[in-house]
C-alpha cells in the first residue's frame, strides 16, 4: 500500500464517514482510495468543485457531528486556509492531509517540506494552531491518521497530517488494525436538529465587545494544554550522541540511514525525530551539551523551532534543500563529519 | 376563540438589528412561519450567510451554522450528506450566492443536492456599505458605482436564478418579491414549496426574494417597495422560473 492510501485507510478505520477532495498531484491516490472505499464502508465521498468547497464541506460535515476529512497538496492546502481558520474558530474537529510538494507558487510535484511554517504557525488568518502530525512511513501514515482523528475530537481542533510526495507515493507493508466499531465521543454541540434540546449554533463570529477575546483566551488555554500533553517524538541513538540530527518525515528516514553509517564508523551520532510538529516537542531538547544538526527538505523552517527550543544553549547547524532536491545520505555524512571534528565538540 | 395569528415558535422574540424598511426581518419571519407550519423546527439545520443576515442564528430558534462568505452551499452539502434526515437550507444574499460563492452555488445545484436555498436579492452589498452587487441594476448608484452601474465597465445584472434553472439537477426555482401583501403571500407559498420539495426528496430548490434595502438605495421604506414593483421586477421578473 502507498502512504497516500494508508492515510485514507487509517481515516476509514478511525471512523471517518465524510471525505471531500479535489484532484492534485502527488496526493491523488488518497482521493481515489476514498472514492473506492468510503461508500462501501457507509460513508460519503464527494469530489468537490474546488479546494475551498472541499474544506467547507468538511466544515459542514464536522459541524453535523461526523468525523470528516479532506486532503490535498501544497497549492491546494493554501486554498483551504480560509476553511481551516473557520474550523479552528468554530472549534470543529477535522483532519486535513497535506502531501507536500515543491513551492512557492505552482512549484513542482517533487516532494518537499516547505509548508512547515504554514502548517505550524496557523496558515490562515487569526490566532490559532492546528495539531500537526508528521509520519515517516506507510505504517505511520496510517497510525498517525487514526491518532489525528482522536486528537481532533478530543480538542475540537483541526489536525493536519503533514506528509510529502515521496512518502505518499512509496509502497510498504501495512498492518491494519481491525478494532471493530469505533466509539465516537459525544458531541452535544453538533448540529443534529434541536429535538429535545435548545438550538445549537456553530460559529466563529463574535461581534459583542469582549466575546471574541473570550473565545481567543479559551483557544489559548486549549493550545497550552495541547503543548503540555501532546508533544511526541522518537529518539534513535540519542543518549550518548555528540551530534544530534533533527529531522521529520521523509527527511528523517534518510537521516536515520546516515546515523547507521556513522555509528558503524564509531561516530556518536543520533537522531531526534519529531512526530508532532505542533506542538513542537520542545521537551526532547534537554541535552544542551550536544551539537544539533537540523535537516529539512526546506530552507530552515523547523530550524526556528529547534533554536527556540534550545534557546541558545547548544549550537545548531542546518542542512536543507528544496524545490526538487533532497539532502542525500552522503551530504548528511559530510556535514556531520565537519561538525563532529569541529572545535565545539 | 381560535387563534389564527401568533409569534412563530421558530423565531425568537427579539428586536432585530436590521434597518427600518429592510426585507430581512420579513424573510426570516416567513421562513420561521413555514418551518412551524411544516412541523420541522427540530429537524432544521440552517446556514446563515456572511452579510447583513450574518446573525440570523440569533433570531431563528433552531440549529444553525455559519459559513464563510460564499461557502454556504458547500457547508450545506457537508451537513445534508451526513444527515440526510434533517432539513437543510441556506439563506444567502446576492454577493454571497452570486459573486464570491458562484462556484459553490453552481456546483451544489449541478450535483442536485437535496437542499433548499433562500436567496435574498437586494441589488447591493448591505453589510459593507452599499457596494455594487452582481445583481445591481444598470445605472443604479452604489458606493462603488458612484455614477451608476455602467455595462461597459461593470457588466450586467447577473440573473443567476435563470442560469441555475438550466441545470438538470435543479428542480424548482421561483422569484418572488417582498414588496406588497399579495407578493408576500406568494413568497410564503414559494418558501413552503421549496422546503416540502426537500422533505419529499425532490431535490435542489431555490427561492429568490427581491428584498428592499432603503438605506443603500437612498430611498424611504415606502419608495423602496415602489422601486421593487416599478423598476427591479423589470430586470428580475417574478414567477416560477423552473
Amino acid at each position: 500500500m502507498t502512504g497516500n492510501e494508508a492515510i485514507a485507510e487509517g481515516a476509514i478505520q478511525a471512523g471517518c464517514t465524510f471525505y471531500a477532495g479535489y484532484p492534485i498531484t502527488p496526493q491523488n491516490e488518497l482521493t481515489a482510495y476514498m472514492a473506492n472505499h468510503m461508500q462501501k464502508s457507509g460513508g460519503v465521498f464527494i469530489q468537490a468543485e474546488a479546494e475551498l468547497a472541499a474544506i467547507n464541506m468538511v466544515f459542514g460535515a464536522a459541524a453535523a457531528g461526523a468525523r470528516a476529512m479532506t486532503s490535498s497538496s501544497s497549492p491546494g492546502i493554501s486554498l483551504k486556509q480560509e476553511g481551516i481558520s473557520y474550523i479552528a474558530g468554530a472549534e470543529l474537529p477535522a483532519v486535513i492531509a497535506n502531501v507536500m510538494r515543491g513551492g512557492p507558487g505552482l512549484g513542482n510535484i517533487a516532494p518537499a517540506q516547505s509548508d512547515y511554517f504554514q502548517a505550524t504557525r496557523s496558515g490562515g488568518h487569526g490566532d490559532y494552531h492546528c495539531l500537526v502530525l508528521a509520519p515517516a512511513s506507510v505504517q505511520e501514515s496510517y497510525d498517525l491518521t487514526c491518532l489525528a482523528f482522536t486528537l481532533a475530537d478530543k480538542y475540537r481542533s483541526p489536525a493536519i497530517i503533514l506528509s510529502d510526495g515521496l512518502l505518499g507515493q512509496m509502497m510498504e507493508p501495512l498492518l491494519v488494525r481491525k478494532e471493530g466499531k469505533i466509539e465516537l465521543p459525544a458531541k452535544p454541540w453538533a448540529l443534529t436538529g434541536c429535538t429535545g434540546r435548545q438550538a445549537n449554533v456553530v460559529k466563529s463570529f463574535y461581534l459583542k465587545e469582549g466575546d471574541l477575546e473570550k473565545l481567543n483566551l479559551k483557544l489559548q488555554k486549549k493550545y497550552k494544554e495541547i503543548q503540555q500533553k501532546e508533544q511526541r517524538w522518537e529518539e534513535f541513538f540519542l543518549t550518548d550522541a555528540k551530534v544530534a540530527l533533527v529531522a521529520y518525515g521523509t527527511m528523517a528516514r534518510i537521516a536515520r540511514s546516515a546515523v547507521k553509517v556513522l555509528r558503524e564508523k564509531g561516530k556518536k551520532v543520533g537522531l531526534l525525530r519529531p512526530l508532532t510538529l505542533w506542538p513542537f516537542p520542545k521537551k526532547a531538547f534537554t541535552m544542551p551539551k550536544k551539537k544539533y544538526l537540523v535537516i529539512e527538505m526546506s530552507y530552515g523552517q523547523m530550524l526556528e523551532d529547534v533554536q527556540l527550543a534550545l534557546c541558545g544553549k547548544a549550537g545548531v547547524e542546518f542542512l536543507g534543500r528544496s524545490g526538487g532536491g533532497i539532502p542525500s545520505e552522503q551530504e548528511i555524512i559530510v556535514k556531520v563529519n565537519k561538525i563532529y571534528h569541529g572545535k565545539n565538540i | 376563540m381560535e387563534k389564527i395569528y401568533s409569534h412563530p415558535r421558530s423565531l425568537r422574540d427579539l428586536s432585530t438589528h436590521y434597518c427600518p424598511g429592510c426585507g430581512h426581518g420579513l424573510a426570516h419571519r416567513l421562513i420561521a412561519e413555514v418551518v412551524d407550519e411544516l412541523g420541522i423546527r427540530e429537524r432544521v439545520i440552517a446556514i446563515a450567510p456572511v452579510g447583513c443576515a450574518v446573525i440570523a442564528y440569533d433570531y431563528w430558534d433552531f440549529d444553525c451554522s455559519e459559513a464563510a462568505h460564499g461557502r454556504a452551499l458547500a457547508v450545506a452539502t457537508g451537513i445534508k450528506r451526513v444527515r440526510p434526515q434533517n432539513i437543510v437550507f441556506t439563506y444567502q444574499g446576492d454577493g454571497d450566492l452570486a459573486a464570491i460563492g458562484t462556484t459553490e452555488t453552481i456546483h451544489a445545484a449541478n450535483r442536485g443536492e437535496n437542499v433548499t436555498v433562500f436567496f435574498i436579492n437586494n441589488a447591493v452589498y448591505g453589510m459593507t456599505g452599499g457596494q455594487m452587487a452582481p445583481t445591481t441594476l444598470l445605472n443604479q448608484k452604489t458606493s462603488t458605482t458612484p455614477e451608476g452601474r455602467n455595462a461597459q465597465f461593470q457588466g450586467y445584472p447577473l440573473k443567476i436564478s435563470e442560469m441555475l434553472a438550466l441545470l438538470p439537477g435543479v428542480k424548482y426555482v421561483e422569484r418572488v418579491a417582498l414588496d406588497s401583501p399579495q407578493d408576500i403571500i406568494k413568497a410564503k407559498k414559494a418558501i413552503k414549496k421549496a422546503l416540502v420539495n426537500q422533505m419529499e426528496g425532490v431535490g435542489f430548490s431555490l427561492v429568490e426574494m427581491l428584498s428592499p434595502c432603503p438605506t443603500y438605495w437612498g430611498l424611504s421604506p415606502k419608495a423602496s417597495l415602489d422601486w421593487i414593483k416599478n423598476t427591479m421586477v423589470k430586470e428580475f421578473p417574478l414567477g416560477v422560473i423552473k
